[in-house]
């Protein structure tokens, strides 16, 4: 079992997931994973937390096939 | 049980030719907002005639979802318990990816509210009811169907206006021009207004079907369920709702290359829903393809010309925000309308119809546009980032928030209403009132607050504060003896949703413009004055 975390984005989740797309936009297949790349590694440290981070790594691999 | 359309008899043009008329409002269009605007300025005494180039009510079901707030408006005008009794109440939408159900939301988890979070009901039902709303003020209502406005001239003091009937031409003038006259408005297109805003590329079919049993099961679900690639229409969105009468409306994406040729469509749609409800038997009652688009005026108020409604602004339809919007126009209008007309207030008034309700259009634009885009990924990563928010969401309840099947409309806050006096308690300036279930005290019956407060600038007391009596403005006790009526709530409710030993004050429309710890009768006065722009 995954942890679950609870929602901390309402009420402004759609301003985020607009913002998200919105930064791809225009961007090839490619050059949006490096941007993703990027997200990751700049949120990570705002985060600072790495304990907090690899279990963020762990639940989201837990939803990979294999 | 298909709907009986039955056309209103054309409007005789009589001596209209030979006699030119002058009206202090003329109003185009008898859609639901045309029709709402007439009954509120006839509720406050004002005279209008309604133009419409048709005379049957809306030609398939179109908006069905008809929110809270819009049945409080109804409520005011006469008509909301008449649409409560027929339609489909609900509260509960349903989300689904594939066959899965990843979760459901309740849009009015309390009670103590005289209307729920929604009701459905056929716009052709909502249109008849107001119209025989219309009939109960012969003498301040005209409506003339097939009375087509071809021409609308702002001559600065009236507008001159051309119409169009099967008999004949006619002209008049009019104080105020409102052009309720939906999407494609002429009086738009006439006066070389942009519309300006973003168009979708992929389509949809909306169907109506009748069954006897729910095409999704054996019982009927009064809920809204919205499918994210469902088996039965593979890669793309489907939704569905129930009506009254057994009707059951399908809205399926489609790509943007379907061909919207209307012979067609019918075949499609058959070939679809029979997709999805299998061998059982149904009646396809309408279908119809649209391409959704946003847009809106810049201005809603031009002179002696105001839009409202579609003619103002359109969304697309995944939060039921169009009709609903439109609805909380009139309302807003309405009084602002009646005020210039009575000499209470200047023209700069309306204008201030403009400033609220194109912020409200702007919110519902904005909602309906991400909705559109959520379920429309344009590129292959957008596209990715949604089927992994779908994946999360079996578990997660922060990607549930994200996933976005449609915003559903809710009532407008006027943060930034410059008819808003700035005092004591800033939490709830700007929004609607909230209900409250009243029991009666021996001044008056038990009830509920909406039914009380709107029409009227209304100053309501929760608790020990003191009521002045200013002229004009009503006064209700919430739990206290002062007042003009007074009624005893539920403490903790009132606690929660208003708050103790305040008085708030409501404008015409029942939203909140001002809010006092100790009302006096010079401040009371200065911020009823303030909302009707009497300081400017
Ligand atoms: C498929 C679909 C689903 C929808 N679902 C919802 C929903 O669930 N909830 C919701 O709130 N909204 C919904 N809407 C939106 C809703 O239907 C509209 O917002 C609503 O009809 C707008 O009302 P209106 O009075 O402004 O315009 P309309 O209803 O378009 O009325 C305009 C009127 O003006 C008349 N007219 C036009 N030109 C002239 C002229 N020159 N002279 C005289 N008369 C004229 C027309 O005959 C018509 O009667 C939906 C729309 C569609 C298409």
């Amino acid at each position: 079992m995954s942890r679950v975390y609870e929602d901390r984005m309402s009420p402004r989740q759609d301003e985020f997931f607009e913002a998200l797309i919105a930064a791809h936009d225009g961007l090839s297949e490619s050059e949006s994973h490096a941007l993703n790349a990027r997200i990751i590694l700049l949120l990570a440290n705002v985060v600072q937390d790495i304990d907090q981070i690899k279990e963020v790594l762990k639940v989201a691999r837990s939803y990979s096939a294999s | 049980m298909a709907y009986t359309y039955r056309p209103y008899p054309h409007s005789p043009i009589g001596k209209l030719q030979t006699k030119k008329q002058h009206h202090p409002v003329v109003i185009v269009g008898a859609g639901p907002v045309g029709l709402a605007l007439a009954i509120d300025l006839a509720s406050r005494n004002i005279v209008s005639l309604v133009l419409d180039e048709n005379n049957v009510v809306s030609v398939g079901s179109r908006a069905i979802c008809w929110a809270k707030r819009t049945l409080e408006i109804f409520d005011r005008l006469g008509v909301g318990e008449r649409m409560l009794a027929k339609g489909i109440t609900w509260k509960i939408g349903r989300q689904f990816h594939g066959d899965q159900e990843l979760f459901s939301f309740d849009l009015l988890p309390e009670t103590g509210h005289k209307y729920p979070a929604f009701i459905n009901l056929q716009q052709y039902y909502v249109e008849q009811y107001l119209i025989e709303r219309t009939r109960d003020f012969p003498e301040l209502i005209e409506i003339r169907f097939k009375h087509e406005v071809i021409n609308h001239i702002d001559h600065g003091d009236h507008v001159g206006v051309s119409v169009s009937t099967p008999e004949g031409r006619y002209s008049l003038n009019a104080d105020w021009y409102i052009a309720c006259d939906g999407a494609g408005s002429t009086s738009r297109e006439r006066m070389g207004l942009g519309f300006t805003g973003k168009p979708f590329e992929e389509k949809f079919l909306i169907a109506d079907i009748e069954m006897e049993t729910s095409p999704f099961g054996s019982e009927a679900i009064a809920e809204r369920w919205f499918w994210f690639d469902p088996t039965f229409h593979a890669g793309k969105s489907a939704l569905f709702h129930m009506q009254p009468d057994n009707i059951y409306r399908i809205d399926l994406q489609l790509d943007a290359t379907v061909t919207a040729q209307a012979e067609k469509v019918q075949d499609f749609a058959l070939s679809r829903i029979r997709a999805i409800v299998g061998e059982a038997q149904f009646r396809l009652d309408w279908s119809s393809i649209y391409r959704f688009r946003c847009a809106r005026l810049d201005n809603f108020v031009h002179g002696r010309v105001v839009f409202a409604g579609d003619s103002a602004h359109i969304v697309s339809p995944f939060g039921a925000r169009g009709g609903n919007g439109g609805i909380q126009d009139a309302d807003n209008l309405g009084w602002k309308l009646a005020a210039v007309i009575n000499g209470q207030a200047s023209s700069r008034l309306i204008e201030t119809y403009h400033d609220e309700r194109s912020a409200a259009a702007d919110e519902n634009i904005q909602a309906s546009s991400r909705t559109t885009n959520f379920m429309t990924p344009k590129s292959a990563i957008e596209s990715l980032f949604r089927s992994e928010t779908l994946k999360l969401a079996v578990d997660q309840p922060f990607a549930r928030t994200l996933l976005n099947s449609g915003r559903l409309s809710v009532p407008f806050v006027m943060r930034n209403s410059s008819l808003q006096t700035l005092r004591d308690a800033g939490k709830m300036l700007g929004s609607a009132a909230v209900d409250l279930p009243l029991a009666g005290d021996g001044t008056a019956d038990k009830g509920w607050l909406i039914e009380q407060l709107q029409g009227l600038f209304v100053l309501v007391g929760f608790g020990a504060v003191e009521l002045p009596q200013v002229a004009g403005v009503r006064r209700i006790g919430i739990n206290q003896n002062g007042g003009d009526v007074s009624f005893c709530a539920e403490d903790q409710v009132v606690r929660q949703r208003y708050g103790i030993n305040i008085a708030y004050l409501f404008r015409p429309d029942g939203h909140i413009c001002a809010a006092f710890e100790s009302p006096t009768v010079a401040a009371v006065t200065a911020a009823r004055d303030y909302a009707l722009t009497k300081h400017r």
